[in-house]
């Protein structure tokens, strides 16, 4: 399933594969420049971006689903990533998952209904003497329990 | 005007560091008083985060934890000056469990403000640069060898020997690559470095470049950490606006451009092979050794690769000399290390140390037990390829060659400590699956020998002929050991075997000869 492109993302996702393409290595940090911009990494853009940088479809295609960090759907509006690590597990993490998922309807690599919460596991946050963590966006909390969690989620869900 | 600090480290901020210093701001304005508030970086007491100091004639003073609700009692008991309040801790510098420490490589963590070059220098900053700009480049590449410096990301190679390699290898360009991929559980001392002394690991990069002739450096981040990508950002730039990084830096004809370039939530690519590749935009996949990225490294060029740890610890061997470091440590094992305390431990922080200390003062004297007030079980030390050690062996030293003897790894400094409602056969099955969602793919051990495990191990839990399959995860982990080609398939035996040896009885093992 793919969306179909707006032309304001498509003339963004083309200045950004300009803006790109003659640095050394530089496919890791156009794709982050897409997905921080329009939230994912597009199929459809694929062709454009082997031209430019001189791979083929299947390398460009290869990367983006070698690394997790790289979404090939939008997403929702927030992401929520749960740390999965040993530390975490040690401060009961496990039954934070468990409480996050069926508190939101939803497993890991889905998205509320509503469009608001993504959700996706994280092997380790560096926060790790905060265990167990999470991380909002680009935010971090640490001495995370359900009560917290869902305080999070409803600040972002109304705010 | 009274200087008021408040940390900007991850952790600090993940316990609400933002809502406190804007508090203490409000509450200063409301009063009509002028302070001078510091974004400083973390001195690793996690538990009290938001850790407050005031700077005072006697030296700074702590008021820890504060919380938004806490401040106006503190301005109230006119802790400007120092005043009496429960939450006053007394001098920084006096706490106990920071003037235990030897810190040197964390010398201004906490201290400064990280994105202060003023401060930086103030605290002897690019010291070891400009030493290091007087010496010829074998002679710096010779320092970094006499102090001992091993890497601190895990595998503990001497540093100076790797740069002896690049130094003599003849190329156009070389490179310097920073390992900022810090993926181990229940480490965080590289994130430390990044958020509140950025400064000192562009310093050691910079060193690094000129030992052994490369002009460019790339700092290889992992995406978890975006706080540290800001803050680098903008320690770089201040830093080439001050000719410490470009061309011509302090005025001599020597460059350096260092850039910062993102990773992407792949476990594998903090192996160093698998990171070249990952920087020239491929799939992290390992490479086979050799050749040595020391000789052909990144786009197939000399390359220097550390972690952060390492290149961070160069700038003060430059400044104080090989011998003032090596002083430090036992054994082989030179110098000292940042300790990381993690998991379920009441007082969870950094604790830099001289190696040989043993893991027991770290959980107890620094650590004060677990978290939850029950006995610690178990402990990790060295992320999620480390062995588990029970407590029969918490008196180990933490030294390189001691934790081999054991059949266990020092790693980069992570100790994540366990109390007993853990199910060591769960932590086991955990290894194999983390191994199995993060292997590459490239050698088959890891790759299908990873979830072969977790099923074996699943056998051996429910009772299935728990002799032959416990024959079998023994024989699997050999082969993973001997015929992985990097750390990641190669050491998953480590937490699987040690539970498996240790901790039988969690797996539903009552006959001790079946582990045997």
């Amino acid at each position: 399933m793919t969306t179909a492109l707006s032309t304001q993302e498509l003339t963004k996702i083309e200045a950004h594969i300009a803006a790109h393409k003659h640095m050394p290595g530089a496919l890791l940090p156009l794709l982050h420049a897409i997905q921080d911009d329009i939230g994912y990494v597009p199929e459809d853009i694929y062709p454009q971006i082997s031209k430019a940088l001189a791979l083929s479809v299947a390398e460009v295609h290869g990367v983006v689903t070698f690394y997790h960090h790289f979404r090939r759907h939008p997403g929702g509006k927030h992401i929520l990533q749960v740390c999965r690590a040993e530390s975490c597990q040690a401060m009961g993490s496990e039954k934070l998952e468990a409480h996050i998922k069926s508190s939101l309807g939803i497993d890991y690599h889905q998205t509320t209904k509503d469009g608001a919460i993504t959700l996706e596991p994280v092997y380790c946050l560096g926060n790790c003497a905060c265990s167990p963590a999470v991380m909002l966006d680009e935010e971090v909390y640490g001495h995370m329990d359900n009560q917290k969690v869902a305080a999070l989620i409803s600040e972002v869900r109304n705010g | 005007m009274v200087k008021v600090y408040v940390p900007r480290d991850s952790s600090a901020l993940s316990q609400g560091a933002d809502r406190t210093a804007k508090a203490i701001v409000a509450e200063a304005q409301k009063r009509g008083i002028e302070i001078q508030l510091v974004r400083n970086g973390s001195r690793g007491l996690f538990w009290l985060e938001p850790f407050v100091e005031v700077a005072t004639d006697k030296g700074r003073i702590t008021y820890a934890p504060v919380q938004p609700k806490d401040v106006a009692g503190l301005f109230d008991a006119d802790f400007l000056h120092g005043g009496t309040h429960p939450l006053n801790l007394g001098l920084t510098e006096e706490l106990a469990w920071l003037k235990k420490q030897q810190r040197l490589t964390f010398a201004r963590v906490g201290i400064t403000d990280p994105v202060s070059l003023d401060d930086y220098l103030a605290h002897d900053g690019y010291k070891g640069l400009k030493n290091a700009l007087k010496l010829k480049s074998a002679d710096i590449v010779k320092t970094v060898t006499d102090s001992g410096l091993r890497g601190r990301g895990g595998a503990a190679f001497p540093t100076g020997i790797k740069w002896k390699t690049v130094l003599d290898t003849q190329a156009e360009q070389k490179y310097i690559v920073c390992n900022a991929d810090e993926g181990d559980s229940g480490t965080y001392s590289d994130r430390m470095i990044m958020e509140d002394d950025p400064f000192v690991l562009i310093e050691g990069m910079t060193i690094a470049g000129i030992a052994v002739g490369a002009t460019q450096g790339y700092i290889y981040l992992r995406s978890e950490y975006p706080h540290a990508l800001k803050i680098l950002n903008e320690a770089i730039a201040k830093a080439e606006q001050a000719g410490y990084l470009g061309e011509k830096i302090c005025g001599t004809n020597h460059t350096f451009r260092l850039e910062v370039r993102r990773a992407a939530g792949a476990y594998v690519c903090g192996e160093e092979t698998a990171l070249l590749e990952s920087l020239e935009g491929k799939r992290g996949l390992v490479r086979f050794k050799p050749p040595l990225p020391a000789i052909e490294g990144l786009f197939g060029k000399p390359t220097v690769i550390n972690n952060v740890i390492s290149l961070a610890t160069v700038p003060i061997i430059l400044d104080k000399g090989a011998q003032f470091y090596a002083d430090y440590g036992m054994g082989r094992s030179r110098g000292t290390l940042p300790i990381q305390l993690a998991g379920n431990i009441k007082q969870a922080g950094l604790v830099e140390l001289a190696f040989g200390a043993t893991l027991r003062e770290l959980l107890y004297d620094f650590g004060g037990g677990s978290a939850t007030g029950r006995p610690i079980r178990a402990v990790q030390v060295g992320g999620p390829l480390g062995a588990y050690l029970p407590e029969s062996q918490f008196d180990t030293p933490l030294d390189y060659e001691e934790f081999t003897k054991i059949w266990a790894v020092l790693g980069h400094g992570g100790i994540v400590a366990f109390d007993d409602t853990v199910d060591m056969a769960k932590m086991a099955r955990y290894a194999f699956e983390f191994c199995a969602i993060e292997s590459c793919g490239k050698c088959t051990p890891c790759r299908i020998g990873s979830t072969r495990g977790a099923e074996v191990i699943d056998k051996i839990t429910t009772g299935k002929d728990q002799v032959k399959n416990t024959q079998l995860v023994r024989d699997l982990s050999d082969t993973m050991l001997n015929g992985s080609l990097c750390a990641l398939g190669g050491m998953t035996p480590y937490p699987v075997l040690s539970a498996l040896n240790h901790f039988p009885e969690d797996f539903g093992i009552q006959n001790k000869k079946v582990v045997a």
